[in-house]
């Protein structure tokens, strides 16, 4: 039976002689086309070249800006479906992530980035369930630190223009009413956790989910075809049932896409209105 | 047919590391649920502070899972 399974084997990560698990080395896209060179810089080794993760963020804003230009074409009074979707999408965005968070005074203001980010992170979340791509671009964790660190720029910049550099940062690295001796030990601690941790957890929850999600998938599909493939017929129904947990954690990680991008805005915008709090 | 159990302990670190955050999932809703009980009408204002709850404690599992794979 390993015979026949091994001729018909495709070269990759399976061997006819063991299963290898799915690793982090799956998620390593090569340069299409060959790569133009490779230099060195900061220890590492960098190839230049065109991925497709790169394709699909190029796609993913070209897509959007077409979706929302044709939505908000027409302007009608009494909208068609493509205005109504992209008007229900804005509005939800600037109502309850925008208005209900940073407050009715100004939000409008931050309104443009949050809406971007969310359609941009849904979009590039839900490519990882749309057949022929099938990558979720956030799976791959440099894009994600670019996010975070603009994030981090717009609401560190925006409680500075508020309040001035040393009130900002007395208003995140001293919480209201403490005194005496115990600030020595809370100040470095609050200074840590709202401005040096914050950008690092809100990029590692997104890649860490996509990553996740996309690695349970490819085990459940290269373990069942595996075990349909390559062992004896006693294990071909465990490996029809791998698959259908497939089809079922699939519709799972939809579920995730959905969450992970309306989580991240939602953070976002309670960073930005911790950041234009008042003084206590 | 023989096969050997392989693994590392990243795995059980991760596995240790999942007990925190699926207690404190299960904490948060709880909560929800009974503060949806208590008045249903709520129900709306209550689910966007579970779920942003809920993504807050699962940051660490997932965290957890995407470190035991990716550091050697």
């Amino acid at each position: 039976m390993s015979g026949i399974g091994s001729a018909l084997l495709p070269q990759g990560s399976i061997r006819a002689e063991g299963f290898t698990p799915p690793g982090p080395a799956d998620f390593d896209l090569p340069p299409i086309g060959g790569d133009f060179g490779t230099f060195s810089a900061f220890g590492q080794e960098f190839v230049i070249g065109v991925t497709k993760p790169m394709l699909q963020l190029v796609l993913s804003a070209v897509l959007i800006f077409g979706f929302f230009y044709l939505a908000s074409r027409k302007r009608a009074m009494v909208p068609g479906k493509l205005q109504f979707v992209g008007e229900e999408t804005y509005g939800f965005v600037r109502n309850s992530l925008g208005r209900d968070i940073i407050g009715s005074h100004d939000f409008m203001r931050f309104v443009p980035y949050l809406f971007t980010l969310f359609a941009f992170i849904l979009l590039n979340n839900l490519f990882a369930s749309i057949p022929f791509i099938q990558f979720p671009t956030f799976s791959r964790s440099g894009m994600v630190y670019g996010l975070a660190a603009l994030s981090w720029v717009i609401y560190n910049y925006a409680g500075m223009k508020k309040h001035g550099f040393l009130g900002y940062l007395k208003l995140q690295c001293v919480p209201a009413g403490i005194t005496g001796p115990i600030l020595a030990l809370l100040i470095p601690l609050e200074f840590m956790s709202n401005i040096l941790v914050r950008p690092v957890t809100l990029a590692l929850r997104l890649f860490a989910n996509m990553f996740a999600g996309h690695l349970l998938l490819i085990l459940f599909a290269l373990g069942g075809e595996y075990l349909i493939v390559e062992m004896s017929l006693a294990y071909a129904p465990v490996g029809i049932l791998a698959w259908v947990l497939f089809l079922a954690v699939a519709f799972l990680e939809i579920l995730i896409q959905f969450l992970q991008a309306y989580v991240f805005v939602l953070l976002n915008a309670m960073y930005i209105s911790g950041a234009l709090a008042d003084e206590h | 047919m023989e096969g050997t159990l392989n693994g590392s302990l990243n795995m059980i670190g991760y596995g240790l590391a999942a007990i925190g955050p699926g207690i404190g999932i299960g904490l948060i809703f709880a909560a929800y649920i009974n503060g949806v009980a208590r008045q249903p009408e709520a129900q709306s204002r209550l689910q966007s502070i579970a779920i942003l709850g809920f993504a807050l404690a699962e940051a660490l599992a997932i965290i957890g899972i995407a470190l035991a794979f990716v550091l050697s």
